[in-house]
């Protein structure tokens, strides 16, 4: 293995920034990772619980607007509703901005891929206005703490989180002969959604060696998770099914409900060979190229084996393994990547984006994303983002990044930088002479760093 | 995920052998590799927000309907006051005033409804899951990750990357799928300097994905500017921020589909938003109404009268509207609903679908138009008369579990 600052930036990293070194080797990398998170520490976004607060506002302000139609005191009650939401809603935004600026100057780089890794493995989102915001939180508070220990640990804190019972409709799941279900006659029942995703998607993979009958018991077994907006995440005994449940065919509960057994039933799933392997494959992708080395992660899931899940020894093996020093770029960036990688590379001024307004960083940034296919915060299924390069360099998607790295640039950095300087700065080694010959005879400056911008050396890791 | 990458991918590869060097290729000439695998036009217009069926369609002839809807549709009471029931169609329906640029193909028999039909979608009445359902057209949430206009596609050989279009920007789940399929907005439109357009071509030519995604941005871009006669200039203009461009975009989605459908295309797809009607229904439903009846005269325009007559409109939405007025000139989320049928190929100047009647006991849980037909079986039936897929793949694959029933005989 030969360890290439540079191409550790680019490659598990936000980019090359034209202020900030490089890192050193591979054990800086997993140092800092064990370190104090100092982006999050510089840049703070609300955790679960702050947002849940604001959520409990949220509904006490639309009640009083929705009870007081026809009182004098309606307009009142309309007007607090309305201006609370459209904070609450404004919030996102400069949150999304803190999140940017995380990318833009951290010297941790590789924490903010991990996270943004590990939140897309457990895709969550709000399915209504009040609940929409939660996902900064959730990330915050389930996933980025959670990225560097066990991943059962990372899995029972998303499974955990209210963002996750409200979107995969765990929270109203209940069993046929609840306490509840018999006191009300049987309204309400079952829901396998989240059974479903943990073993598709955040365990075993689709592949995997399960089959409807484990889907369905463990629904039963998770029966109970739910939360409220006063007290966050709860196990409600009412609402769970009585008796045990066999899932992979090992039995799990007794007669008396309780949280222990679904603990329980994560952490096997957490530690069974093919959630080894499923991990071991998606980190492999994501991190080098669409069809990886067999051996790289051969390697991965060796190593999450014998450790028991152990991720930081997993990207320990990352990192030592010669493939992921391949010098070739191969993966292409996600919009998101792609934005805050720019940013990092022009050298934006956090107090420049800390001057704009939501409106703005809206108009710069998240409108922006949604025409690149990223939609921010809004993936389309539990699945979370393509993964695939061909999935975002489409006519529209590619469309939409030349437009937005030509009009950005002036408005994120005064003066403009030499265009030819910019490319061999954000590029390093990888400004091949076309990139070169482009930002030399473009006709403008602005043009000139959009399309180094959009070089393809500029967009693949 | 993998399924849209894989088209994605199958479509990237066909846009390379088009053999796009932009030094050398003046790119804008479409060219048929395959034969389309049918003949007749499809458009699919998503109408998110839950449209009011009833007001759109107008019951007024069942003795129910005034009573439950005082302030949104006024019937004549006083000498010299005109009957405010809408625009009549047959003596028992009138539709919406805001339709009215569409009466002429009621006339013309090229606009066709069908009243009180749904998803199986019931009593949560969330708008995600709603529109989830409907564009994944299977029985409940969570069945399948692609959509029903995709997996039609499947089905059939001969399909390509223009075959079918997903236009605009909003996310069209109903053809997120295996089989191939092209994205594009008007809006996408890349205007770069001629210099700008060079030199991009220069620097990505190495790099087959991007070269081919540019070459087709800059085809589509061209292609969607030839219409727009506002000047050489354009392209010179410096380039915004990307947007989605305020103003008509709704019509601009409608051309860019004709011109789609003129050429290679078979299926088009949009959604127009706006129907989420709470209060003040009256201005907030005329406009929507406006714009899509605005769109399918856009559509009958665009694609000329020969391919008009193979073409079928269809618009749906993820849920009707409750029946009763609320108290802020508006109405909640219902059940039961309606859809628009138009084009050429449509046999039009009926209101389709069983009619349930308004009494309190007829309606879903006492508030919602009753649902008697299934919105996957109105769209069945079409595609079954458009592309000659058997019923049973429609009922096994394109729509699973679905029961097509009797066939109502929506096509000429």
């Amino acid at each position: 293995m030969v360890f290439d600052p540079q191409l550790a930036e680019i490659r598990f990293g936000s980019g090359l920034s034209p202020t900030l070194a490089p890192v050193t080797s591979a054990d800086v990398m997993l140092a800092r990772l064990q370190g104090p998170d100092r982006a999050a520490d510089h840049f703070p976004i609300a955790k679960t619980d702050e947002i849940l607060a604001l959520v409990r506002v949220f509904a006490k302000l639309r009640k009083l607007n929705r009870s007081k139609r026809t009182t004098p005191e309606a307009k009142l009650a309309e007007k607090a509703f309305k201006r609370f939401r459209r904070e609450y809603l404004q919030q996102r935004d400069l949150w999304f901005r803190q999140l940017l600026l995380r990318h833009v100057t951290t010297q941790d780089g590789f924490r903010e891929r991990l996270t943004l890794f590990w939140a897309d493995h457990f895709t969550a989102k709000g399915k209504n206005r009040a609940m929409r915001p939660l996902a900064y939180g959730y990330v915050e508070s389930a996933i980025r703490p959670n990225i560097t220990g066990r991943f059962e640990d990372l899995l029972i804190a998303a499974l955990t989180n209210p963002l996750m019972l409200h979107y995969l409709d765990q929270f109203r799941s209940r069993g046929e002969n609840s306490a509840l279900s018999r006191r009300q006659g049987g309204r309400g029942g079952l829901n396998e959604n989240l059974a479903r995703e943990v073993l598709e998607l955040h365990t075993l993979g689709v592949d995997g060696p399960y089959g409807q009958k484990d889907v369905r018991q463990l629904a039963e077994l998770f029966t109970g998770l739910s939360y409220g907006v006063e007290k966050g995440f709860v196990f409600d005994q009412r609402m769970a099914e009585p008796g045990a449940e066999t899932v992979l065919g090992r039995v799990y509960g007794g007669a008396e409900p309780a949280l222990a057994p679904v603990l329980q039933v994560l952490r096997d799933l957490a530690r069974h060979p093919a959630t080894a392997a499923h991990i071991a494959q998606k980190l492999a992708v994501h991190f080098t190229q669409d069809q990886p080395d067999p051996d790289l992660v051969a390697d991965l899931t060796t190593a999450y084996h014998d450790s028991g899940g152990d991720l930081l020894e997993v990207y320990t093996a990352l990192l030592s393994h010669a493939t992921s020093w391949q010098p070739e770029l191969r993966n292409v960036k996600p919009p998101f990547d792609f934005l805050a990688s720019a940013c990092r590379g022009l050298g934006v001024a956090p107090a420049l984006l800390a001057g704009w307004t939501p409106k703005q960083i809206r108009r710069g940034f998240i409108a922006p994303l949604k025409l690149m296919g990223q939609d921010w915060q809004s993936p389309v299924g539990p699945d979370g983002w393509a993964e695939a390069d061909a999935a975002w360099i489409t006519p529209q998607g590619l469309s939409a990044r030349l437009r937005w790295a030509m009009a950005a640039p002036q408005r994120l950095v005064e003066p403009l930088p030499d265009p030819l300087g910019f490319a061999q700065q954000c590029l390093g080694a990888r400004a091949n002479p076309g990139v070169q010959f482009v930002a030399s005879a473009a006709e403008t400056r602005g043009e000139a760093l959009g399309l180094v911008l959009c070089s393809p050396a500029f967009q693949r890791r | 995920m993998a399924d849209s990458a894989l088209s994605r991918r199958t479509f990237l590869t066909r846009s390379g052998l088009l053999g796009c060097s932009l030094a050398a290729s003046p790119l804008i000439t479409p060219v048929s590799l395959a034969a389309a695998p049918w003949d007749q036009r499809l458009v699919v217009i998503i109408l998110r927000g839950g449209m009011d069926g009833l007001d759109a369609i107008r019951p007024y002839g069942d003795v129910n309907f005034a009573g439950l809807r005082p302030g949104l549709v006024r019937r004549a009471g006083q000498p010299g006051q005109e009957a405010e029931v809408g625009l009549d169609l047959d003596g028992f329906f009138a539709m919406h005033p805001d339709l009215a640029g569409v009466m002429p193909l009621w006339q013309q028999g090229e606009l066709a409804f069908v009243q009180a039909v749904s998803t199986p979608y019931r009593d949560r009445r969330s708008h995600f899951d709603g529109q989830d359902l409907l564009e994944a057209g299977t029985m409940g949430l969570g069945e399948r990750r692609d959509g029903w206009l995709n997996r039609l596609l499947q089905l059939h050989s001969g399909v390509a990357a223009r075959t079918a279009f997903a236009i605009g920007h909003g996310d069209l789940q109903l053809l997120h799928g295996a089989a191939p399929v092209s994205d594009w907005s008007p809006d996408a439109d890349l205007a770069l300097s001629p210099q700008a357009e060079r030199l991009a071509g220069v620097m990505m030519q190495d790099d087959p994905l991007f070269s081919a995604a540019l070459s087709e941005a800059l085809a589509l871009s061209r292609l969607d500017a030839e219409q727009v006669t506002t000047g050489a200039g354009s392209a010179a203009q410096p380039q915004g921020m990307p947007g989605v461009t305020p103003g008509k975009a709704h019509l601009k989605l409608a051309e860019f589909a004709a011109k789609q459908l003129r050429g290679d295309t078979r299926i088009a797809s949009f959604s127009l938003n706006g129907w989420d009607t709470h209060s003040q229904q009256k201005r907030g439903l005329g406009a929507a109404l406006k714009r899509l009846s605005g769109c399918i005269l856009a559509l009958k325009q665009g694609v000329g009268p020969l391919i008009w007559d193979k073409t079928a409109i269809v618009a749906m939405t993820e849920f009707g509207r409750t029946v009763r007025e609320n108290g802020t000139g508006g109405t909640d989320h219902g059940t039961g609903g309606a859809m628009v049928l138009a084009g050429g190929a449509i046999r039009g100047g009926r209101v389709y679908g069983r009619w349930p009647g308004l009494e309190e006991a007829a309606l879903y849980n006492r508030r919602d138009l009753m649902p008697t037909g299934d919105v996957r079986a109105v769209s069945a039936w079409i595609m079954r008369g458009l592309t000659g897929t058997g019923q049973t793949d429609l009922e096994q694959q394109v729509f699973p579990g679905l029961q097509m029933g009797q066939d109502p005989g929506f096509l000429r």
